[in-house]
């Protein structure tokens, strides 16, 4: 198996003027091709610190990182803007699609800005993204015409479209009822299965617990890094719940 | 990002807040509206000061007598007699640049056809003197050198003149009295509407020069000589021409002043571009001054709508936007904002020229240039007040715009 990402001894300071707080203390971590990995952590664990840095969207204060074999930690804006575009996949809380503006078009987002124009046809790679997650039927729909599951499923076909190496859900389930939840972990669980490399920021154990590897954190550390030995499967327990009307 | 995205994108954004948008545009709008509207009547009259400048004739010279001055009296243009048909011949004859000259005799009297009496000026001239003076006949025919060398009393009617003694009737080939001097009537002439100074140019009569100045004049002293130009560019070589003529003619001695004046339409024209020069100073100013201030309201939406869209500028970032294409998205929304503004206000200030030049009786001129220039001005003032908002949105940090609410 190859190493999808890379990360050794990354610490995160912030200077907030008088005092100095430690997000991450030196943390060391790989996830390779293929993994469904779960961060856990509760409340200032560093958990979003680090989804930040993985995600590119921010830079160690000192330590390597590594995503896809390319050396991230001393990147400019415009790389690191580039290497979202081609690298990663984005899945939010608050699902963070533009409003008013229609599925397809949400998903079709990435492709407009990718500049190595290594996808052709935009249009129809939304398309199937959005026919991946299961809503080939709902292209032309705005987001306030979705329900919160549907609007999840928009997010995870756009962070699908541009044939990420890497997918990171940043407590993708926190605004979703439990059963909207187990279908969106399904869903995870799918694509995991078909090949896709996923990080899970979480802080609910019952949700970690669908990953197939565990990550936790506390204070800036890793506390515990172990493989879930039988991981839940979320389809399953999405069959096993009493039936009600569908949301 | 495509441009024809980055259009849509905008479009839709000003779609959104149409009230908004259109508020903001007013500024423009009106800046622009009122430029258009006021460059558009300012050439329009201009245009017509110059075609009444060209209806005094075309490259026209007028020569003057001089000015008497005996014990200190001095005598006003023209009061010295100077001037002679003598001076006309060497003119013809010694000058290379003038294309036509001719003598002009003036005498005001009363002029009786039938029942009907009116007072005006006749005027004798060459028969050049109609096309260096721009008159045009209306009906009937010109007079002949052959009439004019035999004092012929024939003439031709302005049309004030005209409608004042055959109100209604032709009179072409009736007969007139001018000073018991029994005159027929050959032709009518166009009408040449007023002066530049106001003067009504259609109450006259034209005769021959001989006629006017033997017939009814004191038989020797011209009013004046009037002349034309080749061409605009060789009126001042042509006006030195027929000085240096003069000047021999009348035997001056070097150094001594000229017993005549000179005078072309240069002058009527200086004061009509100084007075075009002054409006479009004060029109650039104003343009300038409702252009910053729409600049503003521009600058100042853009900034509300950075505000309002920082989580969507936080996922374009987030998914792949560099800071450019962020600072290009909102630069091309201030742009348009702004364009749609310049045309809604050249379109207004089209209709308002329309209006105004039909109210005040001015003619309607729109220059393809302003049109243009009214165009990349407010895109241009666009792109400069919206570049500060655009690069606010661009410098946005990712994190903290996804976390906005």
């Amino acid at each position: 198996m190859t190493e999808t990402l890379l990360i050794r001894d990354v610490t995160k300071v912030f200077d907030l003027g008088d005092i100095q707080v430690n997000a991450l203390r030196g943390v060391t971590l790989s996830v390779d091709q293929g993994e469904f990995v779960a961060v856990m952590g509760s409340s200032g664990s560093g958990k979003s610190t680090l989804m930040n840095i993985l995600g590119c969207l921010d830079l160690p204060s000192s330590g390597d990182y590594l995503l896809d074999g390319i050396p991230v930690a001393s990147l400019g804006r415009n790389r690191l803007a580039d290497l979202r575009n081609e690298k990663i996949g984005f899945v939010f809380q608050g699902f963070n699609l533009l409003p008013r503006t229609t599925a397809l078009e949400n998903v079709e987002l990435p492709l407009l800005y990718d500049r190595s124009q290594r996808i052709r046809k935009p249009r129809e790679n939304a398309v199937a993204a959005l026919t991946r997650v299961g809503l080939g039927d709902r292209l032309h729909h705005h987001p306030n015409q979705l329900s919160g599951g549907q609007q999840q499923r928009v997010a995870i076909a756009r962070a699908l479209v541009n044939q990420p190496a890497i997918v990171l859900a940043d407590e993708p389930t926190g605004n979703l009822d439990s059963r909207t939840t187990l279908g969106v972990l399904a869903l995870f669980q799918q694509l995991n299965r078909e090949g896709l490399t996923l990080v899970l920021v979480t802080h609910e154990t019952e949700v970690a617990r669908y990953a197939s590897r565990l990550v936790e954190l506390r204070d800036g550390r890793v506390r515990r890094d172990e493989a879930i030995a039988a991981p839940r499967d979320a389809a399953a327990d999405l069959a096993a719940l009493p039936v009600e009307e569908a949301s | 990002m495509k441009w024809r995205m980055l259009l849509k994108v905008a479009l839709k954004s000003i779609a959104r807040n149409k009230m908004r948008s259109l508020l903001t545009m007013l500024g423009i709008i009106i800046g622009v509206g009122a430029v258009i509207t006021l460059v558009a009547l300012g050439q329009g009259s201009q245009r017509d000061i110059e075609g009444q400048v060209a209806s005094l004739g075309t490259n026209l010279m007028i020569i003057m007598p001089g000015s008497s001055h005996f014990g200190g009296v001095q005598g006003g243009t023209g009061s010295l007699g100077t001037l002679q048909l003598s001076d006309v011949t060497a003119l013809r004859r010694n000058t290379t640049q003038l294309a036509a000259v001719s003598p002009e005799v003036r005498v005001q009297s009363q002029v009786v056809a039938g029942a009907n009496n009116w007072n005006t000026s006749i005027i004798g001239g060459d028969p050049d003197y109609l096309a260096i003076r721009n008159y045009q006949v209306a009906s009937g025919r010109s007079f002949s050198e052959r009439e004019l060398t035999a004092r012929a009393k024939v003439a031709l009617l302005g049309q004030t003149v005209a409608e004042q003694l055959f109100p209604g009737e032709d009179p072409v080939g009736a007969r007139i009295r001018i000073r018991n001097a029994p005159f027929q009537v050959v032709g009518v002439l166009a009408s040449k509407g007023q002066s530049a100074m106001g003067n009504d140019q259609d109450d006259v009569i034209l005769a021959p020069s001989t006629t006017v100045l033997y017939r009814l004049g004191d038989g020797k002293t011209l009013r004046a000589i009037v002349a034309s130009a080749a061409s605009a560019e060789q009126m001042e070589a042509a006006k030195a021409d027929a000085s240096a003529v003069l000047r021999e003619a009348h035997r001056l001695a070097a150094g001594s002043e000229d017993d005549f004046h000179l005078r072309d339409q240069t002058e009527i024209n200086q004061m009509a571009t100084r007075v075009t020069g002054t409006l479009t100073l004060l029109l650039s100013a104003i343009a300038g001054v409702s252009l910053l201030v729409g600049g503003i309201g521009i600058m100042n939406i853009m900034l509300v709508s950075v505000t309002e869209r920082t989580r969507e500028i936080g996922i374009r970032l987030a998914i792949g936007a560099r800071p450019r294409d962020v600072l290009a998205q909102f630069l091309v929304e201030a742009a348009t904002l702004s364009l749609c503004g310049g045309v809604i206000g050249i379109a207004g200030g089209i209709a308002g020229a329309a209006l105004g030049g039909q109210l005040l009786g001015i003619s309607l001129v729109i220059d393809p240039a302003i049109i243009i220039v009214a165009v990349l001005f407010t895109g241009a003032v666009g792109i400069f007040f919206g570049f500060y908002p655009a690069r606010k949105a661009a410098n946005l940090n990712p994190i903290d715009a996804l976390r906005y609410e």
